[in-house]
């Protein structure tokens, strides 16, 4: 455990003295104001043409019309940052050579990948933290409902767990930053729109599906919904990659030159 | 284990293949307690491969490695609380400072908390590295680099140090701090380390082990191989005068077995190469020889064999037994 948080230190010690993370936080904070903002002004806007009626304006809701595209835009551009924090993790420690040195400390493998996983998933944290500011401005001039925006961010917490875990795995596959990027982002998007098939299969394959899709699964958290079944998702998701990731660290000692 | 851990690294029949490639085939050796061994080789010969392997870095493709009687393969986890290791290339992260980074890797070799920070500096004094603490190691040279590198091999205070080219790439004057920091470093503590130079090796090392192309040739202390190998004595000259008396000279004296040109600067300056027989010190003779045909001697040196000299001889050898 201690070797754990060592090596999640070190991580962040990284992210800390490097712009990597600053970057990359900055670019989510200001999308996610760009996001906010023009979903604000058109809500605004739909309010003050539906003034004169009544019925039409009690339909609007902040929830549905601002908070949940917001979640939903966020969700999409984690997809982007993800890769970006992910890819450096173990390639770069083979590339430059430094894994023979970690992997000869009397550490476990599962140390590394956990330590790096946790680290990545603090910069996440703190980068979703940043754009808390976004529903305490709304909660300053109206009131929002707490409940969905809980669990938008849990939603994205867990999405961009399963991201971290996926971008750790193919970071464990090349020594190429690049390579695990692009596998890493194109292999998350994929399993986001999988669910795009589902009209022109069986009624059967649909639904495996629909149970694959992350889409599928983080809608429910945006609505404010929170299903054991999604959780339980996101978590066997993180651990299936950080397991295979685990599998190729193994098998790279048993083939390496 | 033996009997007080007197064998502090014993290597059976060790044998790496990489796919159809041999690293390194049917390696033995063993190496005692507080001794210096020195695996020497030209590239590609097995050394590095010969250490991950004790390092727990890869496994073996058959044969056993222990280190403190511990198996590199059963006991992984064990052997590597007893090992300091520094690869040929001193892989550091080069965005921490060096008291940074030597936390981490205090923290990765299990050393507890209370004796860390005291455990740290005591490493850095030994190593050098103190004064630049704060520094980050991406600026550091790479003499100090190297330092920094020594320094978490000590850390955990291991039985066994693992050192792969200690000393490649470094200037002059850092390799010859290195080398005495290797020296003081050994005592209680069993080093291995490779090279590729002869000097190196027996300068440090009691024991060394020649490979080639994954082979073990030859195991022996450096003098013994010196002995066996330098049956003759090669000395290099720059003589000034003409070229067919330089050689009739050199050539005229009882115990030189051949005389050869190397190089020629200008018409008049030669640099010549002389062997003698059975190893016979002909430096004088040979000085004198040149003086009294009125020739100018600029440059006398004997020189050491190299280790691409040593292999063909060992090579040669081996063929004719």
């Amino acid at each position: 455990m201690s070797r754990t948080i060592a090596i999640c230190r070190r991580e962040l010690a990284y992210f800390y003295n490097s712009i990597t993370a600053y970057v990359v936080m900055a670019v989510f904070v200001f999308l996610a104001g760009y996001f906010f903002y023009n979903l604000l002004a058109f809500f605004n806007l739909a309010l003050s043409q539906s003034s004169s009626n009544p019925l039409a304006a009690g339909q609007l809701s902040l929830t549905e019309s601002v908070l949940q595209p917001l979640f939903a835009n966020l969700s999409v551009v984690l997809l982007l940052i993800a890769p970006m924090l992910t890819m450096r993790l173990l390639s770069e420690e083979r590339r430059l050579g430094t894994a023979e040195l970690l992997f000869t400390y009397p550490i476990s493998d599962w140390d590394a990948i956990l330590g790096k996983f946790l680290a990545t998933v603090i910069v996440l944290a703190a980068m979703l933290a940043l754009t808390l500011v976004l529903p305490l401005l709304l909660g300053t001039f109206t009131a929002p409902e707490w409940g969905p925006i809980a669990t938008g961010y849990a939603g994205l917490l867990l999405l961009g767990m399963a991201y971290i875990s996926m971008g750790i795995f193919f970071s464990s596959l090349s020594e190429n930053q690049i390579v695990a990027g692009v596998l890493s982002f194109g292999f998350s998007l994929l399993v986001l729109i999988i669910g795009w098939l589902m009209p022109f299969v069986s009624a059967g394959q649909a639904r495996v599906l629909s149970e694959i899709s992350m889409l599928e699964h983080f809608d429910s958290f945006s609505r404010g919904i929170v299903n054991t079944n999604d959780i339980v998702y996101y978590l066997n998701f993180s651990v299936f990659f950080l397991f295979l990731c685990s599998r190729v660290l193994e098998s790279n000692r048993w083939r390496n030159g | 284990m033996r009997v007080g851990g007197i064998r502090v690294i014993e290597v059976r029949n060790l044998t790496k293949y990489y796919g159809p490639r041999v690293g390194i085939e049917n390696i033995s050796f063993e190496a005692k307690k507080g001794e210096i061994l020195g695996l020497l080789g030209p590239n590609g010969a097995g050394k590095t491969t010969a250490m991950r392997i004790l390092t727990c870095f890869m496994p073996p493709t058959s044969g056993e490695a222990r280190i403190a009687g511990f198996d590199v393969l059963g006991d992984s986890l064990e052997v590597r609380k007893r090992i300091g290791y520094l690869p040929e290339n001193v892989p550091l992260y080069h965005d921490l400072t060096v008291r940074a980074y030597l936390e981490f890797v205090a923290r990765l070799k299990r050393m507890p908390r209370s004796n860390r920070p005291a455990r740290i500096r005591q490493v850095m004094e030994e190593c050098g590295v103190h004064d630049v603490r704060d520094r980050t190691i991406g600026k550091l040279s790479k003499g100090y680099r190297q330092r920094v590198g020594l320094s978490q091999a000590l850390l955990n205070d291991p039985d066994v140090l693992i050192l792969d080219e200690p000393t490649i790439g470094l200037d002059p004057r850092q390799i010859v701090e290195i080398r005495n920091l290797i020296r003081s470093l050994a005592g209680e503590r069993t080093v291995i380390l490779s090279t590729h130079i002869l000097p190196e090796a027996s300068l440090l090392c009691q024991r060394v082990i020649i490979m080639n192309n994954g082979k073990l040739v030859t195991a022996d202390t450096p003098e013994n191989l010196k002995n066996r190998l330098q049956r003759s004595m090669v000395v290099d000259l720059t003589v000034r005068g003409a070229l067919e008396t330089v050689r009739e000279a050199l050539g005229a004296l009882a115990d030189v077995k051949s005389v050869a040109l190397l190089d020629s600067p200008d018409a008049n300056t030669h640099i010549m190469r002389v062997e003698s027989h059975d190893n016979r010190d002909i430096r004088e003779a040979l000085s004198r020889a040149v003086v009294e045909r009125g020739l100018g001697l600029l440059r006398l040196s004997s020189i050491d064999l190299s280790l691409e000299e040593i292999f063909v001889r060992l090579v040669m050898q081996e063929e004719l037994e």
